[in-house]
């Protein structure tokens, strides 16, 4: 078998240098929606795109750290499952999907989506739908928080009697 | 000594197939799924994945299902399980301060910024047996009320401005924690070892190590500082992006414990620190865990060791459940040659105690 | 961390993610095998077939060899050179393995052609009580045959076997002496030529013909 192959001296488009800031942000989305999400916003904006596998998908294990006292030097807490991928567009550009767990097809849509985004001609789209994702995610956590909220204890001081 | 033994093999079979007959047991009910374990069963998940030392509640609620809810039987299959995937490499340290918060509470401080959130606890409950859960009635949702967005401050970090407790220590080491999945355990370890062995430790042996340094073998003087239990992110480092990719959020608990100390030559009296930090949901876990990493730092303190709790080669040695229980049920496997072999010792033992006792018995007789 | 420090162009991040295994699992399997038969024949040439194809200075042998042996839990050591190209982003994408300047802290080390061969005590040794934490050193040669020949002798070798590898230092078989008599201690080595590649593990002995 031979390896694998592609054109390797493309250049780096117009458009494909990242804000670093915005391709972290969609990531955590991709991460943390679930695949459906991801299905969904790939038929709508490119459902024809030309795909090469470059590494993967794969799943193995990420060893999760702490922290001594939760801020001292770290120590090894115990390992959680990640599935990754990377894949290549036909036009290019590199994408590379990583979350918890063992969904391989999630991790490879995560792929393609950071690939697509270097593409520039989704760009828009696709910083829609890292807004509208966030503030979803956020509308779950408000929750969760709020809930804890109703939970906790207001103190009162009982009135002493008078001698 | 062992020997081969031949034969069994259509017993063993039939064991098995009797095996998955019994766990799915009455077929005019319906299978229990993977989901509604996960769901309604989630502490138990949460105790599978903290001893595998396997985050992923979905396989944690397939080991419990395929061991019939036999939690160590669970623990084993998916620790065996991780051993069968490659490690993509370590995350960044999570940092529990920024915990997206389910509960929090402090035993120490009562007004403590953030407040004292008890989240969905078992304390307060009156322990008694509800036989509405038998009716799979409405279940109204959790109350709301406005979240006040103050951070909720480690109770570590408030004591630390006064320097009356001691810090979290240099947090260095950026390169290389120590790591019991991949080099033999020496001893006297380090602590980070020690914490990942605490980790993965046995819930019921560090509950009762935990319960003995209360009740006098090896008094530390404990305060719950802070339980907190919530979700952090997980970023692992991606050299080919430039930046830690987020992987996604998992829930831990964490327990500060804060513990007396009168000084010593070298250091003045100040307030001690136990750490506990757990996969899931596991606060029994979590507060057991700290008071055992406290006694274990007895040297560290020049404290006399005189208890269990204090003798890390015991502690260490004996905590994890997967090697405990693959000893002790080693004992099931067919030892028939050396049980034979003993047997035959004992006989000859016992012909020799009765050739011992023979001569006496002629004497009283002659005596007689 | 020790990554993250370059950010490789463009064309040299393609490189970095073309030449790794396209199976895996079968291909690192096929590379292993040949390594532990070389290492289990000590001096017997294996040729590897083309399934990696690493960019320089790499040959396609340390390429295999890397991609087989290497994973997020090592730590390897490269020349200068071969640290200042597109290898340490190959190798980190490919296996995970993290690249280190401290030869005594290397699990693996690779030397390229053209490149001196660091004194072998000055890579990891082994303990007494883990002589298996040393390090294993893979060298890139011109040829594995056509040079002065040496007789190796010990495990695996039933009498003796001929390597006759060209462009090792006149000093190599000093070295070697040195490194064999910290037995069990020591390094291992790997040679490599192109597609090529021989072993010897600290338990084989060189000798001169003329010795």
């Amino acid at each position: 078998m031979t390896p694998k192959e592609y054109a390797m001296d493309r250049p780096a488009q117009a458009g494909s240098v990242l804000d670093p800031v915005l391709r972290r942000r969609l990531m955590a989305v991709l991460a943390r929606l679930p695949r459906q999400r991801l299905e969904s916003i790939l038929a709508q904006i490119a459902p024809d795109v030309e795909i090469h596998p470059v590494r993967g998908p794969e799943t193995g294990l990420v060893m999760v750290r702490g922290r001594i006292g939760g801020g001292g030097s770290p120590f090894n807490l115990g390992e959680a499952t990640v599935s990754r991928a990377t894949v290549r567009l036909s036009t290019g550009e590199i994408g590379h999907g990583q979350l918890l767990g063992t969904d391989r097809q999630h991790a490879r849509l995560a792929a393609i989506l950071d690939a697509l985004h270097q593409r520039g001609d989704h760009q828009g789209a696709i910083a829609a739908f890292i807004t509208d994702s966030e503030a979803e995610l956020a509308q779950a956590e408000r929750r969760q928080a709020e809930e804890t909220a109703a939970t906790r204890v207001d103190f009162f001081t009982m009135v002493r009697g008078d001698d | 000594m062992y020997v081969a033994v031949k034969g069994g093999e259509a017993a063993i079979a039939n064991a098995h197939r009797l095996l998955a007959d019994r766990r799915r047991g009455d077929r005019d009910l319906p299978a229990i799924t993977n989901d509604q374990v996960v769901a309604q069963l989630s502490l138990a998940v949460d105790r599978v994945m903290a001893e595998a030392s396997l985050y992923d509640p979905a396989l944690a609620a397939l080991a419990i299902r395929q061991a019939r809810g036999d939690m160590i039987e669970a623990i084993f299959i998916l620790r065996a399980y991780r051993t069968t995937l490659p490690r993509f490499g370590s995350s960044l340290p999570v940092e529990t301060g920024e915990m997206a918060i389910e509960r929090r509470i402090s035993a120490t401080y009562k007004d403590l910024p953030g407040g004292q959130l008890l989240g969905p606890t078992f304390d307060y409950t009156h322990r008694l047996l509800d036989p509405a859960l038998l009716e799979d009635g409405d279940v109204p949702e959790g109350t709301r009320r406005p979240a006040s967005g103050e951070p909720a401050m480690r109770v570590s970090d408030i004591l630390s401005g006064e320097g009356l407790i001691e810090g979290d220590g240099e947090a260095g080491g950026e390169n290389g924690p120590g790591d019991i999945t991949r080099t033999p355990m020496e001893f006297p370890m380090g602590r980070d070892v020690r914490l990942q062995a605490l980790a993965r430790g046995d819930e019921g042996f560090l509950l009762a190590l935990a319960y003995s340094t209360q009740r006098g073998y090896a008094r530390t003087h404990p305060f719950a500082g802070e339980i907190r239990i919530g979700s952090v992110e997980v970023e692992i480092e991606t050299p080919e992006l430039g930046f830690a990719a987020p992987l996604g959020r998992l829930k831990l608990t964490e327990c500060q414990m804060i513990n007396q100390f009168k000084g010593s030559a070298s250091a003045p009296p100040q307030f001690t620190r136990g750490y506990g930090l757990v996969f899931g949901q596991s606060e029994r876990k979590a507060m057991a865990m700290a008071l055992v990493d406290r006694a274990l730092r007895a040297d560290e303190f020049g404290e006399d060791r005189t208890a269990p709790a204090q003798d890390e080669e015991f502690v260490i040695s004996h905590c994890d459940n997967v090697q405990a229980t693959g000893f002790v049920e080693h004992l099931k496997l067919p030892h028939y040659v050396d049980f034979q072999a003993e047997l035959d010792l004992v006989r000859r033992m016992r012909r020799e105690y009765e050739a011992a006792r023979h001569p006496a018995d002629d004497a009283s007789e002659a005596a007689e | 961390m020790p990554h993250s420090q370059q950010t490789p162009s463009h064309k040299n991040s393609q490189r970095a993610y073309a030449g790794g295994f396209a199976d895996p699992v079968f291909q690192s399997q096929a590379v292993f095998r040949a390594l532990m038969d070389a290492m289990a024949r000590p001096g017997r040439i294996q040729t590897l077939d083309d399934s990696v194809d690493p960019p320089a200075p790499f040959s396609r042998a340390m390429g295999a060899v890397a991609l087989t042996l290497l994973d997020a839990d090592t730590a390897v050591w490269l020349t200068p050179a071969a640290r200042a190209s597109v290898v340490p982003s190959w190798i980190s994408f490919h296996s995970g393995a993290r690249v280190t300047e401290d030869k005594a802290a290397a699990q693996f080390a690779f030397v390229e052609a053209g490149q001196s061969l660091p004194p072998l005590s000055s890579f990891a040794l082994g303990t007494q009580d883990y002589p298996d934490r040393s390090t294993t050193l893979v060298v890139e040669l011109p040829a594995l045959g056509g040079g002065a020949p040496l007789l190796a002798r010990g495990p695996g070798i039933e009498t003796t076997q001929t390597i006759a590898p060209s462009g090792l230092p006149p000093i190599f078989t000093t070295l070697w002496r040195d490194n064999r008599a910290l037995f069990p201690r020591g390094v291992d080595l790997i040679l490599t030529a192109g597609s090529d590649l021989l072993c010897l593990p600290r338990s084989t002995s060189l000798q001169t013909a003329e010795e």
